[in-house]
């Protein structure tokens, strides 16, 4: 009995010290960085891992940090994709984001729920290109700042290819298919497409909203209200009509299953494949892994029906962002920080880092003259009043999570391109009721 | 402290306070019981990153007509009966190998159980590299032999079943241990009577192993389904779910529900999966249970 009671005594104190060191213990490691004298602060920043991206996030946060010792800035990195999305939320959710950090613009930003989530930063609303503003705002206020550079939904082709073949730019469906039976008669992959990264198989129906908007007008905003669909508007459809006949015509490479990005910008360089429809913010990398391309890489916007009203679908840059969970001292230097970004030395920071890819979307900033041919042919596009238009996804926060899957299907040949537009229509409507939109 | 009062009625029946209890019960309430009964209002509600609104059963209706959730059970059922086939007849093989007079016995036991041993998501990442249908080691081996391999994890027609092969090559050497363990048990008695009998290797494996070591085949089939009908690290790992759909399980259709930000959704989706798993195994699990008191 005694025994017993002395034992349990003994337990219980040990207990008590274990949970006192616990806390102290805690307590002690976590005032250093805020509160340490001399102003000094560090700011952690999440980007993505995209090797390009890690070279600006760095660049920048070096350059800033040049003018500001005062503040240092840690890059941290997180995979791409749905897994990102994943990662970003769960993150904000838990208030355990970083203090900066990079994210979509348009649909995917605005699923953060920005009003709860993230720091308005008007201040810095006169520096910015009013597209831009609109794909990061939300209730008259916005939310970020650029990082990096528009770019476009297109094909990005082998000039060199196109010239030993006679080929011409097409501007229509009906050219780009006669070139590409030309290609594959010349023994070359005319169409290049790498489901190893399934993100990467969109772009025949999100590069195509330029061509929707131009031929049914208003289109995003009936979407977004429930009043059109992928499946009954035909000219939405054609994307994933396009997607399926290039598998069934056999225009596509061997490999298209596993291949990757790189495998596909490789080919693209190479010339083992003709053209590949993809971002043109990825031309950095293909330039970067494959010198001496700038200039035999050209770009086209993605043709639709009529040659008469084709043009390019363009992206807003991804935006830099403060979640809500940054305060004090931090929240001053995060807020310097976008400022920088938002800026002509900005702009200059990240065309340092890596070769700019598209307009900027910040003011009083230029391209250089060097820019690379496919560059070139976007600002063309650009340029010409009407030629040019935002994505679906920054006029509509209706976008479906399984689009990628889809498109992989379509382009595998596992789904027919009806099927698959009438599934993506059921996508999106999960979409539309998480954010609460009317008339869902 | 504690010590002191100790309740009259459980001093009589235990001679441990009550209270001994109290660590662990506040542990399984605080990690256990109040998720699981959270997590059945949530799947009642949408919530996004900070609020919820009720709606009713409304998730379940949708969860129920996502076009993946029904190929994605079929391809659990498959994926997990699969599985859980070869392991018992693989495992029982090698069981019934590895228990004989052989050469290396102990180094061939351990060889075979290495596999339960390594990360899955290592082993997803290896497998998918030497699965690669262009420059993979496997189809490169069977070029050699001038037999062109199909895309193992590329084509729609495959995917699902090699990964379950990769799920037998790493299991296989838990249900081999399981079997070991049950044949070991056996009496020397019956083997020797047998022997005595004149009875045939294959008469000894068919009357004595089968029938006595029926234990040991009741926990691999209930470990494996089980595993098999929750599985999702490995298939993640190695397609995603893809092409397309063509490999998903349930798990992975709820994993991308999660992912794609429709919380209340995939919580639907998990009391969906945490009440198929209950309403198979719980049966099944009484039934076998049964057999063995026959026995």
């Amino acid at each position: 009995m005694k025994r017993r009671q002395i034992g349990l005594a003994v337990l219980s104190a040990a207990t008590a010290m274990a949970l006192g060191a616990c806390s102290a213990g805690s307590l002690g490691s976590s005032d250093d960085s805020s509160s340490g004298g001399g102003g000094k602060v560090t700011l952690s920043f999440l980007t993505d891992n995209q090797p390009e991206t890690v070279k600006i996030a760095e660049g920048l946060a070096k350059d800033f940090n040049a003018k500001n010792p005062d503040i240092t800035i840690t890059v941290e990195t997180r995979p791409q994709g749905t897994e990102g999305d994943n990662v970003v939320k769960t993150r904000l959710s838990t208030g355990d984001m970083t203090d900066v950090f990079m994210y979509n613009s348009g649909s995917l930003m605005q699923a953060l729920a920005p009003q709860k989530n993230l720091t308005p930063v008007d201040e810095f609303a006169g520096q910015l290109d009013d597209n831009f503003k609109k794909s990061v705002g939300s209730d008259g206020k916005i939310y970020g700042v650029p990082f990096g550079n528009y770019m476009a939904g297109a094909i990005l082709y082998n000039k060199d290819v196109y010239d030993k073949n006679g080929l011409k730019v097409p501007t229509s469906w009906a050219e780009f298919e006669a070139n590409n039976a030309k290609l594959k008669a010349a023994g070359v992959d005319p169409v290049i497409q790498t489901y190893g990264e399934t993100w990467t198989s969109q772009l025949f129906i999100l590069g195509d909203y330029f061509n929707v908007e131009a031929t049914t007008p208003g289109w995003a905003d009936q979407y977004t209200k429930n009043q059109a669909k992928y499946a009954t508007t035909p000219a939405a459809r054609a994307g994933f009509d396009h997607l399926q006949e290039v598998h069934d015509k056999g225009y596509v490479n061997k490999d298209f299953a596993s291949a990757k990005l790189t495998d596909g910008l490789n080919k693209l360089a190479k010339g083992e494949g003709a053209q590949y429809p993809i971002l043109s913010a990825m031309l950095s990398q293909l330039i970067a892994d494959n010198p001496g391309t700038e200039n035999k890489i050209g770009l086209f916007a993605i043709p639709g029906a009529d040659a008469a009203k084709n043009g390019l679908t363009v992206w807003a840059p991804n935006g830099l962002y403060i979640p809500t969970s940054t305060t004090g001292a931090k929240l001053d230097a995060a807020k310097k920080f976008l400022g920088f970004v938002a800026s002509p030395e900005g702009c200059e920071s990240l065309g340092k880092a890596s070769q700019p890819t598209g307009p900027y979307a910040v003011t009083g900033c230029k391209l250089p003259d060097s820019v690379p041919q496919a560059v070139k042919d976007m600002q063309t596009y650009i340029d010409k009043p009407g030629a040019s238009g935002l994505a679906l996804e920054f006029l509509s926060p209706v976008k479906g999570p399984a689009l990628e899957q889809i498109c992989v299907e379509v382009g595998s040949g596992i789904r027919k391109a009806d099927a698959a537009a009438k599934l993506y229509d059921e996508d999106v409507k999960k979409q539309a009721q998480q954010l609460g939109l009317e008339g869902w | 402290m504690s010590a002191t009062g100790p309740a009259p009625a459980g001093r009589k029946r235990s001679p441990y306070p009550i209270w001994f209890y109290l660590p662990a019960a506040i542990v399984y309430a605080v990690l256990f019981l109040v998720p699981t009964v959270t997590s059945f209002y949530f799947s009642l509600t949408r919530w996004s990153i900070f609020d919820s609104q009720f709606i009713g059963f409304d998730n379940y209706v949708t969860f129920f007509q996502e076009p993946a959730l029904v190929s994605g059970l079929w391809h659990t059922v498959v994926y997990a009966v699969v599985t859980s086939g070869l392991k018992v007849v693989l495992g029982l093989g090698l069981a019934v190998l590895l228990t004989s007079q052989i050469i290396g016995r102990g180094y061939l036991r351990s060889v075979v159980f290495f596999p339960v041993l390594v990360s899955t998501i290592g082993v997803g990442l290896t497998f998918t590299i030497l699965m690669d249908p262009e420059d993979g080691l496997i189809n490169e081996s069977l070029a050699l032999l001038g037999i062109q391999g199909p895309g193992w994890l590329t084509d729609p027609s495959y995917a699902l079943l090699s990964v379950a092969l990769v799920d037998v090559w790493k299991g296989v050497g838990l249900a081999t241990l399981i079997y070991i363990a049950g044949i070991v048990s056996i009496p020397q008695e019956y083997f020797e009577a047998a022997r005595v009998d004149g009875a045939s290797a294959w008469q000894n494996f068919r009357s004595i192993v089968l029938p006595l070591a029926r234990p040991a085949t009741f926990t691999v089939i209930l470990l494996s389904l089980i595993g098999g009908l929750r599985s999702f690290d490995l298939i993640w790992a190695m397609t995603r779910g893809g092409p397309g759909f063509t490999s998903d399980v349930i798990a992975s259709v709820i994993y991308k529900q999660y992912q794609a930000g429709f919380y209340g959704l995939s919580t639907a989706g998990n009391v969906v999966l945490f009440l198929l798993v209950t309403a198979i195994i719980f049966p099944l699990s009484r039934f076998l249970n049964s057999r063995e008191v026959d026995l």
